[in-house]
């Protein structure tokens, strides 16, 4: 029987099917951040249980980090919940001897960033994490899930996740997207189109030309936000780009293992006529640039439109808490922060999209503030290479240190009461970004766009000039 | 009715859907490195008129008295109506924990995220999801200030005449969690042999995976 790309690798690491109806699992890979892992290693030390495959383990702190003064390491955190949260962390590794980068290594950074980047996450496994966002390493052609935390110390002491398996639902992209129209619009696009429970309790495979067109940096901000549509993993076929992209990667297979890698990598992707639940096709060519305008990442419009008359009490609240009117102009939303980062879009491709929007000219002067946070060491050193930083800053962006950042603000970094921020992170929940913030969910390119003019601009007529 | 049924049990109804993880407990609390304690600052936006932050003392501060749970009436409800998507959002188990501190045992929505889903089952919190008629009739049921028996073992939800109102479904490894409380990782484990030589299969298939 012909089969999806998520049956194959649901197949591939079925241990068992129990005779309750639930499987397990098998995790190839477990990664680790410092806010949803410490109360299973405690779990674990209660029932004196072990890990069952060290190896499988690798840790990094983002959430909590601070952006500025890390040359200090710990101690540049000023928060000291915070800081215990983060040397928790190094406690539970170094215990354990799992491989962190920790807050002084240059590796460190966002874990969705730092797994593909360093090849840790490979096409063809399990991969999970006690957050949502790991949908992302789906891109390399993986099955990525985030979990919760009794979850966590589940797979820590077992290896294994209990799960029901999801059903089928592609979402095919057709033509190429135009000029100015990015990965994250069509992210946004798709949950504006669908809903934001429109893939619950389904896992999402993406593709069509638009799709297979992409860099692999572009295809996770697809699969970053499967979450939003309420899929748990979003995926996308194995091919040359994946290829292209893992090679040489410091946790890849080298030699031998590589080229036997690759044979069994080439059947990564879905079958031919192979049965999907559910099938959404979406005309890349006729996608525009989006900006979100309320409290829910299915609450989108087209840069060149305007503000919707609200069809239900959520959006009218959602509104309300935004300071905003139906029939108000996109362009006309005035900003009072930017922030480009998060796992969504804080690649170097992200980073070099933005910059080229940039440079040469100034943030406008009734901004606050607009930050850049790279979502990796490695990220902002290539960024630095490239004269970057250089640019955002001469720009009157502030360039930090990797992290998450301003997505979600558990380090200093947050919006005041009442800001409206362009943000490049995926979610526009009431006070996500600060206490009553008002975020705007865009592309790195719009973000640019708009500190530049204070206000939403269609980037599209922006490229043009 | 039995020893798992929630008696008596008032509503307490939040009339919006798509109730994300970051309102029901908002980032500032996931700092503690603790299961506990997340009750006075659940839904800590909503509730409070000021802005919350970890270690505070949450008795001093004002309420807001329009949100629900606020309400008099609705003081001691062990059981949150809800609409769609409830609990949509972040993966954070804080969320599950935040509602059980402050008294709540069940959730019932016209549904809800799967991360979140899977937590409550996790630790024992039942989540029910039910059509949207049957919702209609518990929401005007809940404003009425009625209470309701939630029987798990029969999947049946009674008025407090012990007449049945509404039946619900439930996988039976969910329903078994909440019933017996199970040691899910004790029950895995006991498969260790197979994990092994599953992993020492893979092994040889797959060596890059195990660096
Ligand atoms: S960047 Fe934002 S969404 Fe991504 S892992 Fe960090 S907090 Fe979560």
């Amino acid at each position: 029987m012909p089969r999806t790309l998520y049956d194959k690798l649901w197949e591939l690491h079925e241990v068992i099917k129990r005779e309750d109806g639930t499987h397990l699992l098998y995790i190839d890979r477990h990664l680790i951040h410092e806010v949803t892992s410490p109360q299973a290693f405690e779990g674990l030390r209660v029932a004196g249980r072990r890990l069952w495959r060290v190896s499988a383990n690798k840790a990094t702190p983002d959430h909590n980090v601070p952006t500025t003064n890390r040359e200090l390491g710990l101690e540049g955190i000023t928060d000291d919940v915070s800081k215990l949260q983060v040397t928790t962390l190094d406690e539970n590794c170094k215990e354990h001897g799992i491989e962190q980068f920790d807050i002084s290594d240059e590796r460190q950074g966002i874990v969705h960033v730092v797994g593909p980047e360093q090849g840790i996450t490979l096409p063809g496994m399990t991969v999970v994490c006690g957050d949502s966002h790991t949908s992302t390493h789906g891109a390399l052609g993986a099955l990525a899930m985030g979990i919760g935390t009794s979850e966590v110390e589940h797979v820590l002491a077992t290896q294994c996740l209990v799960a029901i398996k999801q059903k089928n639902m592609k979402v095919e992209i057709s033509g190429s997207l135009p000029e100015g129209v990015y990965s994250k619009d069509l992210t946004l696009s798709v949950i504006g189109k669908i809903g934001t429970a429109g893939a619950t309790g389904y896992a999402i495979e993406y593709s069509g030309e638009a799709i297979r067109s992409m860099s692999i940096e572009a295809r996770m901000t697809v699969c970053n936000m499967a979450i939003e549509a309420g899929a748990r993993a979003g995926m996308i076929a194995f091919d040359q780009v994946t290829l292209e992209y893992v090679k040489g990667k410091p946790f890849a297979p080298s030699g031998r293992e590589w080229e036997e890698a690759l044979v069994q990598w080439k059947e990564l992707r879905s079958d031919d006529r192979a049965h999907f639940d559910k099938t959404v096709d979406l005309d890349g060519s006729k996608l525009k640039p989006q900006v979100s305008w309320g409290t829910s990442p299915e609450m989108v419009m087209d840069i060149d439109s305007t503000i919707p008359e609200p069809r239900s009490n959520s959006e009218s609240d959602a509104l309300d808490y935004m300071d905003l009117k139906t029939g108000m102009r996109a362009q006309d939303i005035r900003l009072d922060q930017v922030f480009i980062g998060s796992c969504t879009n804080s690649r170097l491709e992200d980073l070099k999209v933005a910059a080229s929007i940039v440079k040469g000219n100034k943030v406008n002067k009734d901004l606050k503030r607009a930050i850049v946070v790279p979502g990796s060491g490695l990220v902002s050193r290539a960024a630095i290479n490239e004269g970057l930083d250089e640019i955002f800053k001469e720009a009157g962006f502030e360039w930090r240190a990797p992290g998450c950042s301003m997505c979600l603000g558990m380090n200093p970094d947050q919006l005041d009461e009442g800001d409206h921020c362009a943000s490049t992170s995926n979610r526009n929940f009431e006070g996500r970004q600060g206490y009553k913030g008002r975020t705007h969910l865009v592309s790195p390119a719009t973000a640019a766009a708009a500190a530049i003019a204070g206000h939403f601009v269609d980037v599209r007529q922006v490229l043009k000039s | 009715m039995n020893e798992y049924t929630i008696h008596s049990a008032k509503m307490v109804p939040l009339d919006r859907s798509n109730i994300d993880t970051d309102q029901i407990i908002p980032k500032q609390f996931l700092k503690s490195i603790k299961k506990s304690g997340f009750g006075p600052n659940l839904f800590d936006s909503w509730r409070y008129i000021d802005a919350g932050f970890p270690g505070q003392d949450n008795s001093g501060r004002e309420l807001n008295s329009e949100f629900v749970l606020n309400h008099k009436k609705y003081k001691g409800s062990e059981v949150l109506i809800s609409r769609e998507n409830f609990g949509c959002g972040s993966s954070r188990e804080h969320a599950v924990w935040a509602l059980q501190d402050y008294g709540i045992k069940c959730v019932i929505a016209e549904s809800f995220a799967d991360i979140f889903y899977n937590n409550c089952f996790k630790n024992g919190l039942l989540a029910i999801t039910l059509p949207k008629d049957s919702m209609a009739e518990l929401f005007r049921f809940a404003e009425e200030g009625e209470a309701i028996h939630v029987d798990l073992v029969n999947q049946v939800i009674l008025d407090l005449n012990e007449t049945e109102m509404v039946k619900f479904e439930i996988d039976s490894y969910r329903k078994t969690c909440v019933l017996e409380g199970l040691d899910e990782i004790g029950l895995s484990l006991k498969y260790s042999k197979t994990i092994k030589n599953y992993e020492n299969a893979k092994k040889k298939q797959t060596p890059w995976i195990f660096k």
